[in-house]
């Protein structure tokens, strides 16, 4: 598709070709108090391999944009417009039946909650073997040696019985397992993994992550997992993407994004996290203010109102629209050039952190 | 067992400084929602404190749990009712709270955490145990002395949604407790509330709103504003900030320590997030299946666990730093938590314990499967019950 986006960086192994493209795009739902802007004109690249992490927190567009990759918006109000690319084939002029046989075979989906995504009334290994027998013209009992095989790889034990168990007889941590075995079966390139950790503990959580990762390893597909905490994605992410009121404020290596961010927003997200790590020194910092309404949001730049770098006089934060350079190395949506913002990331933000 | 302290912890927050703005950071990048001047940072200790090796202690003691217990019984069903073994949800916890200090509570879910909170309120009978409010026992007051606890012990909730009336103005939510207790504050209830709503940073004229008028943010609030209203010396908090985004969830936290300081509070925090009690708490316990696995003072817990499972846990937190995470190295629990109606004989950890599979003889194994650990102590300064309690073979934060 377009430009390589990845700077060279030591250690990772080279990304393959880009494999999911999104271009300008927007999600809108038309509601009684207007319409509301849930994602406004998002451009990323993927590679073949690569793990993208989007951040923001909630209502900022990161799961409506999972959900339109997937085709999940068809057939309802909502008003899509631009380009998701996969492979070279634009999934949003897709006809139903071609979207269909792509969904769960190229593209799957892990979600955040998984009592509410498994279907309580089929076993586990009935919703697995479906997944698969969508996609595979195979026999029933091949597709339940599958079945099992995958329920193994994902680290449940006793795969041959815990198959015919309903979901409420799983643990949280074991939904969970099932619903990436169910995502996994088809070999999906891509899988967009919402929120998979954030309705778990931490130790279940370390577990389902480094499930992931090996899987990714051994399947060689791409991920977008899409989640508010920045430790998670520290663990997984090559790429990040930071969302703000249905927009991308930064996107970045992982290793630019922690080390060297230049959005007000993303100092904002870093500043106002307690770290385990470290012996506290002093109050949080948190961002002032509320997420922005996106049936009217702020002009100029949607940050505006919260920033504490804003200069109206001299940038017009308040009225002028930041641009974003979808592809460039590491894009900013912020008026403040870029050398001032580097020089008070140094000064100013880099010693509270 | 308490564990010697080793002289070399990693430890020493800034006795007492009023730590001023960092002269980094711009003026003004701190309006914290509208809260007064006072010092940043905390200020409170107990126990043993690293830096002069001297037990420093403040303030006297204002709670004081020992042996508490809170058993859930199970019915069963058919011809036979016999009484089935009950859900040990706190199984025998003992720890002593001084005035102005926060104990944080940890665990993962179904440990116990929020039901010990709830016990501790009264809001659940407990099974057996004492609990002494500045040294009167309280356990299983009734009636009119229940009543006269609650102008002395308050609760904030999780859920914001699901804690206040949507029914409801925040002005009769927030003046609820003072019609309870048939208290008239000067001035009357209205403008009391009103000066509630502005200190804990919500406009006074949206005194005749609803709950679903405000978010998340707003809602921890009134919660906040009316647990305060009776000027309480103990809150419970039941993980008052796991359902806010993180910008929110700071403005919270902050919140909570101002009003603290404030009122001199005392505060029992309940929260899964290890690094938000790490910040808000003066000390933690970590709980699991009921029991305290380990108290001690938050900085040494943090940097010196003992107790393999609060190393498991500490190593499972993904830090939001991918070079220090790429060191890191990860103590993986196998399994899921075992069942509370049945729990592990022995030491309760002991199925999942990564020490007792990897590092212990056949003889030390059957020790931890036989032989209930002690107890921790109502008073120890690093409290550990495990028997073989030691440091981490690697670091790991």
């Amino acid at each position: 598709m377009s430009i390589a986006l990845s700077v060279e960086s030591g250690e990772r192994a080279p990304g393959g070709a880009v494999l999911l493209s999104v271009r300008d795009l927007r999600v809108r739902f038309p509601t009684e108090d207007g319409l509301v802007k849930a994602v406004d004109g998002l451009s990323f690249d993927l590679r073949q391999g690569e793990t993208l992490g989007i951040v923001g927190e909630s209502g900022s567009g990161k799961s409506v944009t999972s959900q339109a990759i997937m085709g999940l918006y068809r057939g309802t109000r909502a008003e899509i417009s631009g380009l998701i690319s996969f492979d070279g084939v634009d999934l949003l002029g897709l006809a139903d039946e071609d979207l269909r046989r792509r969904r769960g075979k190229d593209v799957a989906m892990v979600f955040q909650d998984p009592l509410s995504a498994l279907h309580p009334y089929y076993t586990v290994g009935n919703q697995v073997v479906e997944a698969y027998r969508v996609h595979h013209d195979t026999t029933k009992a091949a597709a339940r040696q599958r079945a099992i095989d995958m329920l193994d790889r994902v680290g449940i034990p006793n795969p041959a019985k815990r198959i015919d168990q309903y979901p409420h007889e799983f643990s949280g941590g074991m939904r969970q397992r099932a619903m990436i075995a169910m995502a996994l079966v088809n070999d999906p390139r891509l899988v967009i993994a919402d929120e998979p950790t954030t309705a778990l503990d931490v130790t279940v959580q370390a577990q389902i992550l480094d499930l992931l990762v090996g899987l990714q390893k051994e399947f060689g597909s791409s991920i977008i997992i899409i989640t508010h905490d920045l430790g998670v994605v520290a663990e997984m992410a090559n790429e990040i993407l930071v969302m703000y009121a249905g927009r991308a404020v930064e996107r970045g290596e992982a290793e630019e994004l922690f080390y060297a961010p230049e959005h007000p927003y993303t100092w904002g997200l870093l500043q106002s996290m307690p770290r385990m790590d470290r012996l506290r020194i002093e109050r949080l910092r948190p961002i002032p203010g509320n997420p922005p309404s996106l049936i009217s949001p702020p002009s100029g730049c949607a940050f505006h109102p919260r920033c504490t770098f804003r200069d109206d006089a001299r940038l017009g934060c308040a009225q002028v629209e930041p641009g974003f350079e979808a592809d460039a190395p590491h894009p900013v949506r912020c008026l403040i050039p870029r050398d001032e913002r580097t020089r008070t990331f140094q000064t100013q933000i880099r010693p509270s952190l | 067992m308490n564990a010697t302290p080793s002289p070399e912890v990693p430890s020493g927050r800034p006795a007492d400084a009023p730590s001023e703005v960092p002269s980094g950071v711009p003026a003004g990048a701190r309006p914290d929602e509208g809260s007064p001047a006072g010092p940043p940072g905390r200020r409170r200790f107990s126990g043993r404190r690293t830096e002069t090796g001297n037990r420093v202690e403040l303030g006297e003691v204002l709670l004081e749990v020992e042996d508490l217990k809170k058993y859930f019984p199970m019915k069963t069903s058919g011809l036979f009712r016999r009484p089935a073994d009950p859900v040990k949800a706190v199984d025998g916890i003992s720890f002593r709270l001084r005035k102005g200090e926060t104990l944080g509570v940890v665990g993962e879910s179904g440990c116990g955490k929020s039901t010990a909170g709830r016990t501790i309120l009264q809001l659940l009978p407990p099974t057996a145990g004492t609990i002494r409010y500045k040294g009167r026992d309280i356990t299983g007051v009734t009636g009119h002395d229940l009543r006269m606890l609650r102008l002395e012990m308050q609760m904030i909730f999780q859920d914001p949604y699901g804690s206040l009336n949507p029914r409801q103005t925040i002005g009769s939510i927030v003046g609820a407790p003072f019609a309870i207790q048939r208290i008239d504050p000067e001035g009357g209830v209205k403008a009391e509330v009103q000066r509630l709503m502005e200190r804990v940073g919500l406009n006074p004229e949206h005194y005749n709103r609803y709950p679903h008028e405000f978010s998340g943010g707003q809602r921890q609030r009134i919660g906040i504003a009316r647990a305060i209203g009776l000027r309480p010396s103990l809150i419970v908090c039941d993980e008052p900030v796991s359902a806010l985004d993180v910008s929110i969830q700071a403005q919270v936290v902050n919140l909570l320590e101002d009003i603290q300081n404030d009122f001199d509070l005392t505060y029992v925090f309940v929260a899964h997030d290890l690094s938000v009690v790490r910040h808000i708490s003066d000390r933690v316990a970590v709980m699991y299946l009921g029991k305290i696995m380990e108290m001690a003072d938050r900085d040494e817990l943090y940097g010196d666990p003992l107790h393999p499972y609060t190393q498991a846990l500490l190593s499972a937190v993904p830090l939001p730093d991918p070079r220090k995470e790429n060191k890191r190295a990860r103590i993986l629990l196998t399994g899921d938590l075992p069942s509370p109606i049945n729990p592990p004989s022995g030491c309760v950890f002991h199925t999942r314990c990564p020490r007792f599979r990897e590092e212990l003889t056949e003889q030390e194994r059957k020790r931890c499967v036989e032989e209930v650990p002690a107890q921790v102590p109502l008073d120890a300064d690093h409290g550990v019950a495990c028997h073989y309690a030691g440091p981490a073979a690697a670091p790991v934060l």
